[in-house]
This record gives C-alpha cells, sequence and structure tokens, in this order.
C-alpha cells in the first residue's frame, strides 16, 4: 500500500547524531561493571605446528594478575568440538578456531593465553611476561605458492546448485574460437576492515547458567546463538547488548576467539571480564577481505558484443574454516555474454579466516570484470560507457528472467554528464595539466536487494511516544533514524514520538546487519508492524465505539492525541484511553517476503562510479580529483544519511584502489603491515568531493517500500573506476592493487 | 609496559648527569616516538628524564644565521616567521611530515632522534639488528619496499624517517651538544650514521649527550626551494622517497648554488653534494636537473622489493628542483 510520504525521502539527521557527537553513546568497551577484570591475549609468534611449553609463572605472579588462561588450564567448553578431528570431514570444515582447546597453531598470532589481571595496564604488561616454546611446523602463507593445491569449496562440491559451484552458459568452446579477445590476470591483495572501534566485548556470568556479553557485533542474535551453543545455555539465558557498533565493515558479522576467550575468563576469574583487541590484533583476529586471484578472457565481436565470458577466481581461507563469497556473480548477470563460464577455488593458508568486507566478493570480482570491460573497448578502440550499452541487458542473462527494476542506464546518463565524460579522450595519455596526466574511468556495480525476514514490535505508550523494538544493530549506516523515519510515516506521528530501540538480542529477532538488507528487511517490519499497532488500536477503539470496529484500517489516523477516522470526522477516541491498559496497545509483527517475486524476478541494486584522476608524471602518485557515485537503490529512506553511505563506499573504494595492502613475510607467516604506519587507508586529503546521486526510483518486488539496499553497492565498482582512470591516464594498466607510486613510476 | 621512574629535569647538567651515569636513562622530550616504542617493548628505559622544563625552546636568529633550541616544538619551528623567511625549506619538510597534532608535541631534537620505521625493528619476534645486536636483518632477505638504496650494510638496510633532518642537512645546519665532557658542535652531515657493523647506534651522540640547539648559517636559499616527500597517500605517511631542493639563480637563469639532499633512501638523511657540484653554472632548466639526478643516484643499489627507488629518487629529485626553480 501506497503511504503518505513526510518523512521517508527526507534528509532527517541523525536520531542518535547528538549522542554520537558528544561521547554520550556507549560503545561495548564503554560499560562499567563493579568488579571489572580486565583480559589481554597472548598471541603465537609462530604460524603453524605445536605449543611444547608454555611459561606463565612469571604473569602469574605479576602484580594485579588473576589468572592466565590457557590449553593446559582453560575449563572446558562444552560446545566446542574438536577442530579437523572428524576424518570423514575435510579439516577445512572445522568451523571456528577452539580457543584454549588444544596445543596446535593455525595461524600466526593465534591465542595462547589469556591473562586476566584487575587492571588494563597490569593485564598487558603480565601479557608480555608469557614465554611460549614450539614445534614449528612449515606453514604456507603465500598465496602465490597455495594457488595449485586450490579446491571447489566444500559447500558445491556437496551441492552442485550452490552458487559457489561451476557455471557454464552456452559454448564451451567459444572463447577458443573467437578471434578479437583478452585474457588477464588480476589480483586483489589482502585488505583489512579497518574500522575505528577495535572489537571489544565485556563477558559477565549473572550466575552460573546466565551469560551477559556487551559484545561488538553485526548481529545480536547470531553471537547469542553461537555462545549460548558453546555453553550449552538456553538462548534466553544469554544477553547480548550491542547498542553502538563503531564501524564494522563486516568483520563482526562473525563469532571470533576473542569473543570466546573472554568469556571463558570471566568464568575463571568469576568476575566480569572486558577484552578489547589492540589495532594490531585486529590485523590478525577478527577477518579480512581475502588476497585473490582472478583471470578473465573475454571475446568480442567487431562491432562491441560480447560473445563470451570465462571468470576464474582463488581467494584464500584459512586451513580450519572455509569461507566463500560471491567473487564472480556479478560477471554471470552483468552483460549479455551468450557463453560464460565462472570457475571457482579457495586455497587454506595457515592464516585466520577471512569474513565479508564491505562489497565483499562483489567488490573482488568487479574489479576484475569491469577492468577487462575497459580493456576489451580500449582493444574495439570503443568508449568503455558505449561498449557497456552495447551489452547491457534488460533481463538476467543467468536466470533468464526479468529484473524488478533496473535504473542502471539512467546511472550511466547521470554519472556521466556529471563527471563530465564527454571530456574523456579515447587514447590514454592524451591529456596533460603540468606535470600531471588526467584520466577518466568508469566502473559498475550491483548486489542482490536481498530481504529475509524480521520481527518487529511496536507499542503506543500513554504518552503517545511510540516505541519499536528489533534486534537489529546499527553499524554506523543509520538505522535508527531510517527506521524512525519509516515508523513516523506508517504511523502518521512526528519522528520526535518515535523511539525505535536496536542492538539487544532479547529484542524481537531479525538477521545481522550485513548484505545491504536492513533496510529492505527491517525497515518493511517497522512499516508492518506499524501498521499492525494502527489497526490494533482502532480494535481497542472499537470495542467502545462501533464506527471503529467496522473502519478499514487504512482510513484510521493518530492525530493530536486522539485515534481519528477519516471518513466520519465526528468518530475519535483519545488515545490515552487505549493505552491505559498496560501492554494492551503493542503488538509483535514478524515480516517476510511472500508471494513468489523472489522467483520471478531477479532483485539487484546497482551503482556507477565515474573517476577523474591526475596521475603525476614523474613520481607515479596517484590523486582521485573527482568521483561521481550514483546508485539504482530503490527508494532512498533518508537522502543525507544514503548520500554518507555512498561516500564512505566511494572512500573504501579509493583505499582499495590506491593503497590498501596487507603484507605477509611468508618467511615468519606473519605479517609485517599491523598499524597505520604501515597499513594505509585514505586520509582526508585522498578524499575527493564525492558527488552522490540516486535514481530513487522503488522497487516494489522487494518490499512495500520499494527499497534495495545500498551499502554494498557503494564500494563495488569505484576500485576498477580508479584503475581505469589511472590507464586513462597513462597508458599503464595496472593488474594488481593497490596502485601505488612504485607501480606507475 | 616496563614499570620505569620518572624525573623532570629543570637543569642541563642536571639531566645530561642523570642520562651519562645510568645505561638505562632516557631524556624524553615530546615522547612521540619514545612512548611508543616503550609500549612496543622496543625500547624499555628504567629511567626517563623529562627535559622539557628547560630553557631551551628558544628560536632566535644570531650573528651567524639561525639558531633552533632543540625543545622548540616542530609546529613552532614550521610557523616561525625567521624561519620562513630565512630557511623556507625547513618549514616545507616539517610541514610535510607527521599530522598537526604530532608537530604540536615532537621537538627538534626528538625529530633528529626518531627510529627507523622499519617493520622488523617493531615487532618483537623478528630479528632486527638495531633492536637486538647480532639478531640478524629481517628486512635484507625480507620484505625491504621501503627501504635503503644508498648505504646500507649487510647488518641494517634501515632509512632514517626523519623529513625535518633531510632540510637540515641539505642547508649545512650544525648541532650543538652538551654532555658529560662538556659542548661540542657536530655538522649536519656528520650527526647521523651509516649502520656499518654497528646499526644500533643511529648517531654519533655520545652518552648522556643532550641536543641543546640547532644552527643554521645564513643562505641564499630564500626563494627556490622546494621538498618533495612521496608517500602511499596525499598526507600522514613516511615518505617512499622525499627530496629537498635549494638553488640560488641568477637573472639569466644560471645556478649560483644548489643544496640536494634525499630522504627514505638511507640509514641518514642523503645529502648530494656531487649532484650539487653538477648544477654550479648551470642553466636552471629540466635538462640540467636530469643530469644532477644521474650523478646522484650513483652507488645506488636495490633490493628485491625497492627497485622502484631507483627509479623513483631521481624523478622526486627533478621535481622537487623543476619546482624550487619555478618559486
Ligand atoms: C603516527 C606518526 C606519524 C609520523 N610521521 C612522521 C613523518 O611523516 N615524518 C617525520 O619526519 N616524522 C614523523 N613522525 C615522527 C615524529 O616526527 C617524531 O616522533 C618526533 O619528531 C619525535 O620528537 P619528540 O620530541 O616527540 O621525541 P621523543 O619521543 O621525546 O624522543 C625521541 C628520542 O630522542 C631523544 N631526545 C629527545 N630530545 C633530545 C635532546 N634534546 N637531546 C638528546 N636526546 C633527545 C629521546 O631520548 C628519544 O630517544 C611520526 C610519528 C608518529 C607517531
Amino acid at each position: 500500500m501506497k503511504m503518505q510520504e513526510k518523512h521517508i525521502g527526507a534528509s532527517m539527521n541523525r536520531v542518535d547524531g547528538h549522542q554520537k557527537v558528544t561521547g554520550a553513546a556507549k560503545y561495548s568497551a564503554e560499560y562499567e561493571l563493579p568488579g571489572m577484570s580486565y583480559g589481554v591475549l597472548v598471541g603465537s609468534t609462530i604460524a603453524k605446528g605445536r605449543i611444547t611449553g608454555l611459561d606463565t609463572k612469571a604473569a602469574e605472579r605479576a602484580p594485579g594478575v588473576l589468572a592466565v588462561v590457557t590449553h593446559l588450564n582453560s575449563p572446558k567448553v562444552p560446545g566446542f568440538k574438536p577442530v579437523g578431528k572428524d576424518p570423514s570431514q575435510p579439516a577445512t570444515t572445522g568451523g571456528p578456531l577452539k580457543v584454549f582447546s588444544d596445543n596446535e597453531i593455525r595461524f600466526n598470532d593465534q591465542p595462547i593465553a589469556l591473562v586476566v589481571a584487575d587492571t588494563l595496564e597490569r593485564a598487558k604488561h603480565a601479557a608480555r611476561l608469557v614465554r611460549a616454546q614450539y614445534a614449528k611446523e612449515a606453514h604456507q602463507t603465500d598465496m602465490k605458492a597455495a594457488a595449485k593445491d586450490a579446491f571447489l569449496p566444500t559447500s558445491a562440491q556437496k551441492n552442485p546448485k550452490s552458487p559457489m559451484a561451476d557455471y557454464q552458459r552456452g559454448a564451451a568452446d567459444a572463447l577458443q574460437k573467437a578471434s578479437l579477445k583478452i585474457e588477464q590476470e588480476y589480483v586483489i591483495p589482502t585488505e583489512m576492515h579497518s574500522p575505528m572501534e577495535m572489537q571489544s566485548i565485556t563477558a559477565h556470568w549473572e550466575a552460573p547458567d546466565r551469560l551477559t556479553l556487551y559484545d561488538k557485533t553485526q548481529g545480536t542474535i547470531g553471537t547469542r546463538r553461537d555462545f549460548a551453543r558453546e555453553w550449552n545455555l538456553p538462548e534466553e539465558n544469554v544477553k547480548v547488548i550491542a547498542t553502538f557498533v563503531g564501524g564494522a565493515f563486516g568483520n563482526a558479522l562473525h563469532s571470533w576467539p576473542h569473543e570466546s576467550a573472554a568469556i571463558i575468563g570471566a568464568k575463571v576469574v568469576n568476575r566480569p571480564l572486558k577484552l578489547m583487541l589492540t589495532r594490531e590484533q585486529m590485523f590478525t583476529s577478527v577477518g579480512y577481505r581475502p588476497y585473490t586471484w582472478q583471470k578473465l578472457a573475454m571475446s568480442a565481436t567487431p562491432d562491441g558484443k560480447i560473445t563470451a565470458i570465462s571468470h576464474e577466481s582463488i581467494g584464500q581461507t584459512s586451513t580450519y574454516e572455509e569461507f566463500t563469497e560471491s567473487t564472480l556473480a556479478q560477471t554471470r548477470m552483468m552483460y549479455q555474454a551468450p557463453s560464460l563460464s565462472t570457475r571457482y577455488r579457495i586455497a587454506a593458508l595457515n592464516v585466520g579466516t577471512p569474513i565479508w568486507m564491505r562489497g565483499p566478493g562483489e567488490a573482488t570480482g568487479a574489479f576484475a570484470l569491469e577492468s577487462a570491460m575497459d580493456e576489451m573497448a580500449h582493444l574495439l578502440k570503443l568508449d568503455p560507457l558505449e561498449f557497456r550499452l552495447r551489452n547491457y541487458t534488460d533481463q538476467d542473462p543467468e536466470r533468464n528472467r526479468p529484473w524488478s527494476t533496473k535504473y542502471l542506464k539512467e546511472c550511466y546518463q547521470m554519472g556521466a554528464e556529471r563527471i563530465g565524460w564527454s571530456q574523456r579522450k579515447l587514447e590514454p595519455g592524451a591529456v596533460r595539466e603540468g606535470d600531471w596526466l588526467i584520466g577518466y574511468g568508469m566502473g559498475v556495480g550491483t548486489f542482490g536487494a536481498h530481504r529475509g525476514s524480521a520481527h518487529v514490535s511496536a507499542q503506543l505508550l500513554p504518552d503517545g511516544t511510540a516505541v519499536l523494538q528489533c534486534a537489529t544493530t546499527d553499524i554506523g549506516p543509520g538505522t535508527g533514524t531510517a527506521m524512525t523515519q519509516i515508523a513516523a510515516d506508517a504511523l502518521g506521528l512526528p519522528p520526535e514520538k518515535i523511539r525505535f530501540e536496536l542492538g539487544q538480542a532479547s529484542f524481537p529477532q531479525s538477521g545481522s546487519q550485513g548484505g545491504s538488507s536492513t533496510v529492505n528487511t527491517v525497515g518493511q517490519a517497522v512499516q508492518d508492524a506499524c501498521l499492525a499497532l494502527k489497526d490494533k488500536l482502532r480494535e481497542l477503539a472499537g470495542a467502545g465505539n462501533p464506527a471503529f470496529a467496522s473502519a478499514k484500517k487504512e482510513d484510521v489516523a493518530l492525530a493530536s492525541g486522539y485515534l481519528t477516522l477519516g471518513s466520519n470526522a465526528a468518530a475519535r477516541v483519545p488515545l490515552a484511553d487505549l493505552t491505559k491498559q498496560p501492554g494492551a496497545a503493542l503488538v509483535n509483527v514478524e515480516s517476510k517476503p511472500t508471494g513468489n517475486d523472489g522467483q520471478q524476478y531477479s532483485m539487484y541494486s546497482f551503482s556507477v562510479h565515474f573517476a577523474q584522476v591526475a596521475v603525476h608524471v614523474l613520481t607515479g602518485e596517484v590523486r582521485v580529483r573527482k568521483l561521481v557515485s550514483g546508485a539504482d537503490a530503490g527508494t532512498i529512506i533518508n537522502q543525507k544519511t544514503a548520500a554518507n553511505q555512498m561516500k564512505g563506499g566511494a572512500v573504501g573504494g579509493i583505499g582499495m584502489a590506491l593503497m590498501e595492502h596487507a603484507v605477509i613475510d611468508d618467511r615468519y607467516g606473519r605479517y609485517v603491515t599491523k598499524d597505520f604506519a604501515d597499513y594505509h587507508v585514505p586520509v582526508q586529503a585522498d578524499a575527493p568531493a564525492v558527488e552522490v546521486f540516486f535514481v530513487n526510483q522503488p522497487d516494489y518486488h522487494v518490499n512495500a517500500l520499494g527499497t534495495k539496499g545500498i551499502g554494498e553497492i557503494a564500494t563495488i565498482g569505484v576500485a576498477p573506476a580508479i584503475a581505469n582512470a589511472v590507464f586513462n591516464a597513462t597508458g599503464k594498466r595496472v593488474r594488481e592493487l593497490p596502485i601505488t607510486p612504485d607501480k606507475l613510476v | 609496559m616496563n614499570q620505569f621512574q620518572y624525573v623532570r629535569a629543570t637543569k642541563a647538567q642536571a639531566a645530561i648527569d642523570v642520562v651519562a651515569k645510568d645505561p638505562n636513562a632516557k631524556f624524553i622530550a615530546g615522547g612521540t616516538n619514545l612512548v611508543d616504542l616503550m609500549k612496543r617493548g622496543v625500547v624499555t628505559p628504567q629511567k626517563l628524564v623529562d627535559i622539557n622544563r628547560l630553557p631551551l625552546a628558544k628560536i632566535e636568529t644570531t650573528g651567524t644565521g639561525l639558531r633552533l633550541g632543540a625543545l622548540a616544538l616542530n609546529s613552532t619551528v614550521a610557523n616561525d616567521a625567521q624561519v620562513r623567511a630565512q630557511h623556507p625549506l625547513l618549514a616545507l619538510a616539517l610541514n610535510a611530515g607527521a599530522s598537526p597534532q604530532l608537530r604540536n608535541m615532537a621537538t627538534v631534537g626528538g625529530n633528529m632522534l626518531q627510529r627507523t620505521r622499519c617493520t622488523y625493528f617493531y615487532d618483537l619476534t623478528m630479528p632486527c639488528n638495531k633492536r637486538q645486536p647480532g639478531s640478524g636483518c629481517g628486512a635484507l632477505e625480507g620484505i625491504n619496499r621501503m627501504h635503503a638504496i644508498f648505504g646500507a650494510s649487510s647488518t641494517c638496510i634501515a632509512v632514517h624517517p626523519s623529513d625535518m633532518s633531510v632540510a637540515l642537512v641539505a642547508l649545512d645546519a650544525t648541532v650543538l651538544v652538551s654532555g658529560p665532557k662538556g659542548d661540542r658542535r657536530i655538522p649536519f652531515g656528520d650527526f647521523h650514521r651509516l649502520p656499518g657493523d654497528t646499526p644500533e647506534k643511529d648517531t654519533n651522540l655520545e652518552a648522556g649527550e643532550l641536543i641543546t640547539a640547532v644552527e643554521l648559517p645564513a643562505s641564499p636559499f630564500t626563494k627556490h626551494v622546494h621538498y618533495q616527500k612521496v608517500r602511499e597517500r596525499a598526507s600522514y605517511a613516511f615518505a617512499l622517497v622525499s627530496a629537498a631542493a635549494a638553488l640560488d639563480i641568477d637573472g639569466n637563469n644560471t645556478i649560483k648554488a644548489a643544496r640536494l639532499a634525499l630522504g627514505g633512501v638511507a640509514h641518514k638523511p642523503w645529502r648530494l653534494t656531487a649532484a650539487e657540484q653538477v648544477l654550479v653554472g648551470k642553466p636552471a632548466t629540466e635538462e640540467s636537473f636530469r643530469q644532477a639526478a644521474t650523478v646522484a643516484m650513483q652507488g645506488a643499489k636495490a633490493f628485491k622489493h625497492n627497485e622502484y627507488k631507483l627509479r623513483l629518487a631521481p624523478n622526486t629529485l627533478v621535481q622537487a628542483l623543476k619546482t624550487a626553480a619555478a618559486a
């Protein structure tokens, strides 16, 4: 149904903005509990082998130390099943690391001890005193060497329909037969999420079977499930609180060893325990975008129609847990290629497990695909935008069904105008301003418009405030703000009268904040809950006023303290009457996709990014002068927070394109980049003005709000846009990110 | 962090006495480098002698030039009117380093004595002869993108990270120190050392010696100067390579004098006297700059990952000279 939209689409300020900028917002490390203890993890200094000796005496004797937990003295965690010990299963499917459960070392800086003390400083000091001896074994951290042992993920071995399975359409030999073709290899290095807030957790056993966690997580429900399972507890005995999350970009979508360790430590000392990772530990402990090798071949007709594509990729994973992502998804559906094959493999290294990082696999895959599109356009002497238009798909070539909505052409046109694409020269190296070469490039992104199921409760309080609750988190996009706008429109209340509460597992259940799905899923649940609340109020009013009993719910409105009926000016009931009885004006709604739109349509968000770069002729420095990022993301709930998402995603793309690379010294299997002096993320001076635009056309196949999701497409396609612009500026094609000066000079 | 004692010195001689007698004592100025290293356990002094109250923060014009007190803040020096008028190259180099917050804490003396940023020096689990003599050089056969192309030895290939020092070595500065044996003056070019067999020693400063000031002789390089710093992002990163260039150009576009130095290429700020000589008497053109850069690169040697510096360094020098000439 169509709402009268007053707040949806507005550039409303964040409901929690004031709290955030004044420091009132509490992040997971900021909860103080009586008797708090502090945990510091000690990491292994080898990448593979066994611990043969541990000397914890000095640490135990250090002032203030309450306990040193290791595999030798850790209490048994009932839900830990031994990793890799079931011979019928591949070792790589062991699941998350079971911290302190054995003496095996699987990656460098794996936690080998947790030092707990009465202050953080004392715990830190004592942690330095722990000594370990190892029986070292030969490790493998070099993807170039490990690629030969890459394998089809177990999920795809078991299920040929898995999106990770090999894919083929059209003629298998189309590429072989083609004469006009390219084939290139592309590499994305390991990248770190690097959120501002480091991972932290406070674990508190309120009773031997009751656990409260103040935790940095993107999914309170998932965290509750994981730790309830580890400790064999009923889920309702585990409280998870993540009211504010200081950025995560995917790295809090998984439960990590430091969380298990904190819970174990709190049990041992029988006090609440706070553990915050150091920035150095953030490089080894909470996932990363995996190093990925890709090979892409493409053939086309002389007039610019793609005839075939083959795209292979090998991503890194750990030796104990298989991580997969949709690196090849965009290739299968983006362009009209009659013959197409994809082949996805992973290689197991002695490293921690990767985890989705903003735009996840799609951003990795788009670097290869969108670079290759540029390479092919160059070979054909075609404008890359024109080349994309010639291969535009009006329906999904992978599943042979219509798009729910697709306004990518509109994005192309709007973006090209804004960047001044007409000034782009077909020949690279043709534009020079002083010592700088100027170039333009574009890249396209897409991501599934996912909607899952979410529960939301809505209650009208006697003071006229509507309180909504949902377990979802807000890792920064402004979820609380968007939900307030949706609720304000659905209830017809001013936003000040809405309170949206999130970030607790005890609230009505929803999935994790990830995959650009929160507004699609929770947003719709909020709208549904508000409409149900209105109907509930109508029903309550109907008990004393027959006009309401027979009224249509669409006609009911909340106005200045009354429930009113649009069709009958005389009928009005004070809201105070309806909220008198506690809990009366309360609904709890589950909202999920119904019907078969999901089978009939292919649902995707789309983005296009245009970059203008300058490359210094002598020093090889690249400066992004201008970025234009546009999205077909369905209805835009809040112009301001949505643009904020796009800008943040674009800056993340600049990092990916120009500077981010985590490097391991393979002799030690240990990162040499483990702080922000060695691992660079963009600073303000690297971020140009990012011009953002939205098509803002609803997609009612996804949900009644018409939203499609923004978070991922904001990053997907940015890196190749910049790489393509560098090529246009210099004639140099860099196929291994990042594009640092050494590659251009 | 280990327990340590903290004392605040009010007299230079008292501070010197403490540090000269106790090998485990260290001066602390802004603390922006020392505290970082202590937190990581790279250095473990048992006593810190805070010198911030010593009267060594003045910037003054003397009969022979400009004197910078050792405790003058990097931001103060960079914004000082005398510095900007007489030695604009120094102000440019300072402002290319770190961030405003750090420059507000960092001092002249501390900046010169900051330790290398080599990752093997920072990671206690890896070998590093500078941190732990005899343990080996992790970078030599390891990840050495950031490392030296000049003057390295088989024991250490680290580079000195200071931007300020690159300008100071080019400008013929002199370091004034007071020590247990009295005062002495060290030409800036002799202050930092090459690694040789003793990479643990960054400088020729002796135990207990306190830097009191840096003197800059009056110079003609007030206009045609530039500090070109190439890094992996637009700001707030250490140099891959940097170049300081100062030219004195006459009315016929002929170079009367030149001062050149490179950063990010050696264990010390790398003065280029031979290249300077090439420029004298030549027209200030890109061709002359190229010739100087070619001479500057004589003797350069790359390792596995820093071969790009053999191209980047001369290019950066040429770019610095071009910008200086046009200034
Ligand atoms: C994040 C970050 C980024 C940075 N980026 C850059 C950069 O881009 N370029 C750059 O050049 N630098 C950079 N720096 C380094 C910075 O310039 C130095 O940390 C700073 O200059 C050190 O000065 P300080 O006064 O804080 O020294 P301190 O940390 O106090 O001391 C450093 C050393 O000098 C000794 N010392 C200090 N004063 C004296 C004295 N008068 N006599 C004898 N010994 C003394 C101390 O004992 C100690 O060993 C960066 C630092 C950080 C933390």
